[in-house]
């Protein structure tokens, strides 16, 4: 009998932190907010953005291994694009400094990225102080345009999930 | 996790495969819709969706005779390349990778010299693949040893296992000084790919060839060693050639002339 | 047969909790030996590019042997029907579950990306001895754990045989593993030969029983129970027995190697001209570690206990030599790869590698001990594993 009350207390429990946990607005004044910065290159990712921050390290893991293994060497959803497109304009690279694309996310969601102990964070061909190579110059006039934007806790709770 | 494909699915013959890639060539140069991929030899280009095969096997012939005593040049290419440090440049000189090395050798007896550079030499049959507990160091379809840095654990048994020293552990942090073609990092191991990203490109050459050649050596030679009609095979044809340490018989990728 | 008392150790006095304190305070430095090596990275190390697998290989590898060794008194009980090693087994088998502990923290703490051992656990080729230790090390865990059970549980005490029978073969198959991940290996003129397999089970039988008479001593000594002679006296003829064998199999070993041409110079190395390795191997491995523990206990000094430990201590630290020379001394002599010619290169092909060890690597490697013996003294407190006395009267009931 015992037994049976304290598994229904541990059911009542996680069902009602589940449900407080889905109805629960974010706490504000939390840990800062994910600066995004819209890439310097192209106009839109190379699947939908939601996609994107729910499932980039599954396309990247499967790229990887057939890149590695097999030698397919696709652009699609080859972590050198992602940097190519991501780098900072002004650290040059994805995982730099703080604010830089891949690190603003996953410091907030303090995931560890393995990345770039071997990976370069910068683009080919490019200097720190040069976040545009010969090949995205012609990208420059859009920087001017872009602004950084804050993720909205809405979206981020989103990912989370 | 990730299982291979039979390569003889999906590769058609070795001409057959030829001939496609010819005619799929043609049309991306006509058409214009691949930019960037430039099949520089039909025969060992490939497009970059398709795997390696194993109808090509990598291979280099070293001429020793050719080889200049006192020149550096492939492993200062070799380090351009692939971005790792000379060693003459490191604060580490024992713990500093080296893909690539100039060995001289001399016979105590004769006192006759030998110059050649040793490396990776990218056995059919290789030791290292052998004892990586995680499969992390691996043989790719065309002939290449890699190591995936994603499994390496840095155990070092590779190392053990290797009987021409190929190998070097990455012994300390790099700091985002790797090449972005080049992905290589603190404890994990790393060996000479035959410039796997410049084959991948289509450029059929690697860094070292290219150097010794520029330099007019010409003592570096490399190509489809399954292929009959290319440079290498008629070379190794003519050629006496050995392998070293063949009693292992490991079946190497280069073969060396004037040894 | 007559009952034994088995009875957990107090383990409330100044002395113990000493104990514990400094056996926590090196598992402590290890800790933070790894965490050095593991921020900074094997550059820390004395470790390099030509002796790859330095002292926590050393440290590691001895305590995997030792471990499996130390598996030994229970294996004479309970395998061979050996009633007098009965009250001596689950000493034993606690022993040999700890060093392993403590040799394997070592083995994955000293990886190159120790973070990624989960890829270890996922990945396998089947092709490799390590994977197949990975299994070996994991199943000996389990079966040692069972087989322990089976000691202390009297409601399971019927299937303590066919588990230590399990144990038994399953820690031969383990040392053959071990002894062969360099046996196993083309490239190095002193590894690739099967010797390797049943030499290194003879040396776990010698380390493992050398470590558990010395605990064993201890632990009576300590808390002031009986330890008879009659145990004293017959494991100390088991002793002579592994060393002697241990002596015999490095003899034919090199032996072997010097009647074929192609090993002279790397015999030579060892033997004669390798300095440290050299003196290591004479006075460490064959005088500290064969000669004077068969000396000791041959001659009428092998009646007195304090004699019998310090030969102990001599064997044990004699295996640490004989590692320190298998592995390290090994790796130390060049590869050959053009038999006849001398080599020269940057990556300094052609010469003997010097090697010194760094701090961080005896701290990891000591915090791997420390945590075996941790273990131990954790284990006699909380577990009934000691015969409450093992004085010679108790000990001559069990035999008849």
């Amino acid at each position: 009998m015992k037994r049976i009350l304290a598994l229904g207390a541990v059911v009542l429990t996680t069902a009602a932190l589940a449900w407080a946990g889905a109805d629960a607005p974010p706490k504000a004044g939390g840990a800062p907010k994910p600066a995004i910065t819209k890439a310097v290159k192209g106009e839109q990712c190379v699947e939908d953005t939601d996609y994107m921050r729910r499932n980039h390290m599954k396309v990247l893991d499967h790229h990887r291994d057939q890149a590695v293994i097999e030698g397919i060497r696709t652009k699609k959803h080859s972590l050198k694009e992602c940097i190519n497109c991501h780098a900072s304009e002004t650290t040059g690279s994805v995982a730099a400094a703080k604010d830089d694309f891949c690190v603003s996310c996953h410091s907030y969601a303090a995931v560890k990225i393995d990345c770039f102990d071997c990976h370069s964070t910068k683009p080919q061909g490019s200097a720190a102080m040069h976040p545009l190579n010969a090949e995205t110059a012609h990208y420059k006039h859009k920087l001017a345009a872009q602004a950084t934007s804050r993720v909205s806790a809405e979206e981020m709770a989103g990912v989370a999930q | 996790m990730n299982e291979l494909k039979p390569m003889s699915e999906d590769v058609p013959a070795s001409h057959e495969r030829r001939r496609f890639i010819g005619a799929a060539a043609a049309t991306a140069a006509g058409l214009a819709i691949a930019p960037g991929v430039i099949l520089v030899e039909v025969a060992h280009g490939r497009s970059e969706d398709q795997a390696a095969s194993s109808a090509v096997r990598w291979g280099m012939l070293v001429d020793a005779t050719k080889c200049a005593t006192g020149c550096n040049d492939c492993v200062t290419a070799c380090s351009t390349e692939n971005g790792w440090t000379p060693v003459g440049e490191s604060a580490h000189p024992k713990q500093a990778p080296q893909w690539i090395r100039k060995l001289e050798l001399q016979d105590p007896l004769t006192q006759m010299e030998t110059n050649l550079p040793m490396m990776c030499q990218h056995c059919a049959e290789p030791p290292c693949v052998d004892v990586c507990p995680t499969g992390a160091s691996f043989k790719r379809a065309d002939g290449i040893v890699l190591v995936n840095r994603h499994t390496c654990i840095g155990c070092r048994y590779c190392m053990m296992a290797c009987p021409y020293k190929a190998r070097s552990l990455v012994h300390e942090s790099l700091n985002d000084t790797q090449k972005a073609d080049v992905p290589r990092g603190i404890g994990c191991v790393e060996s000479c790919t035959f410039c796997v990203q410049k084959v991948d490109r289509g450029d059929g050459n690697t860094a070292c060839a290219e150097a010794c050649t520029a330099a007019g050596h010409n003592a570096l030679l490399f190509g489809d060693m399954n292929d009959p009609e290319s440079e290498i095979s008629r070379r190794l044809r003519e050629l006496p050639t050995k392998q070293v340490r063949a009693d292992l018989n490991l079946n190497l990728g280069v073969r060396y002339h004037g040894i | 047969m007559a009952s034994i008392t088995f009875r957990e150790v107090e383990g409330s006095s100044l002395k113990y909790w000493l104990l514990f304190g400094g056996l926590g305070l090196f598992v402590l430095f290890g800790a933070l030996a790894w965490n050095h090596m593991h921020h900074y990275g094997h550059v820390v190390t004395g470790m390099d590019n030509q002796i790859v697998w330095g002292l926590p290989h050393v440290f590691a590898v001895f305590l995997i042997v030792a471990a499996s060794g130390a598996l030994n008194v229970a294996s004479i009980a309970s395998v061979f029907n050996k009633p007098m090693y009965k009250p001596l087994a689950p000493l034993s088998a606690i022993l040999s579950l700890a060093l392993m502990l403590g040799g394997l923290l070592v083995l994955v703490l000293d990886l190159g990306r120790s973070d990624r051992l989960i890829v270890a656990m996922t990945h396998f080729n089947f092709k490799s001895m390590f994977t197949w230790n990975v299994f070996l090390y994991s199943g000996f865990f389990g079966l040692v754990g069972v087989y322990l059970w089976t000691m202390l549980d009297r409601n399971v005490k019927t299937y303590s045989k066919a588990a230590g029978t399990a144990a038994f073969i399953w820690r031969l198959v383990l040392t053959t593993g071990t002894g062969s991940l360099f046996g196993f290996l083309i490239a190095r003129e002193l590894y690739g030969t099967a010797m390797l397999a049943p030499m290194f089970i003879i040396m776990s039988f010698a380390y493992g029983l050398a470590i558990y008479l010395m605990v064993l001593a201890a632990a009576y000594a300590w808390t002031g129970r009986t330890l008879g002679d009659a145990v004293m006296m017959r494991l100390k003829t088991l002793l002579v027995v592994f060393v002697a064998a241990v002596l015999y199999f490095v003899v034919v070993h090199h032996m072997t190697n010097l009647y074929f041409t192609k090993y002279h110079a790397v015999e030579a190395f060892i033997l004669r001209d390798g300095g440290m390795f050299t003196t290591l191997f004479w006075v460490g491995q064959i005088v500290i570690g064969c000669v004077a523990p068969l000396v000791i206990l041959l001659s009428g000094l092998g009646k007195q206990r304090m004699w019998i430990m310090i030969a102990c201590a001599l064997v044990v630290l004699g295996g640490v030599a004989q590692m320190y020379v298998t592995i390290i001394g090994a790796q130390a002599y060049p590869l050959d790869m053009f038999p006849g010619l001398i080599e020269k290169s940057s990556f300094f092909d052609g010469e003997v590698h010097s090697y010194t060890p760094s701090v961080p690597e005896l701290f990891l490697g000591l915090g791997g001990v420390a945590i075996a013996l941790l273990v131990t003294v954790f284990a006699i407190k909380v577990l009934r594993l000691l015969p409450a006395s093992l004085d010679d009267a108790t000990v001559a009931k069990l035999e008849h």
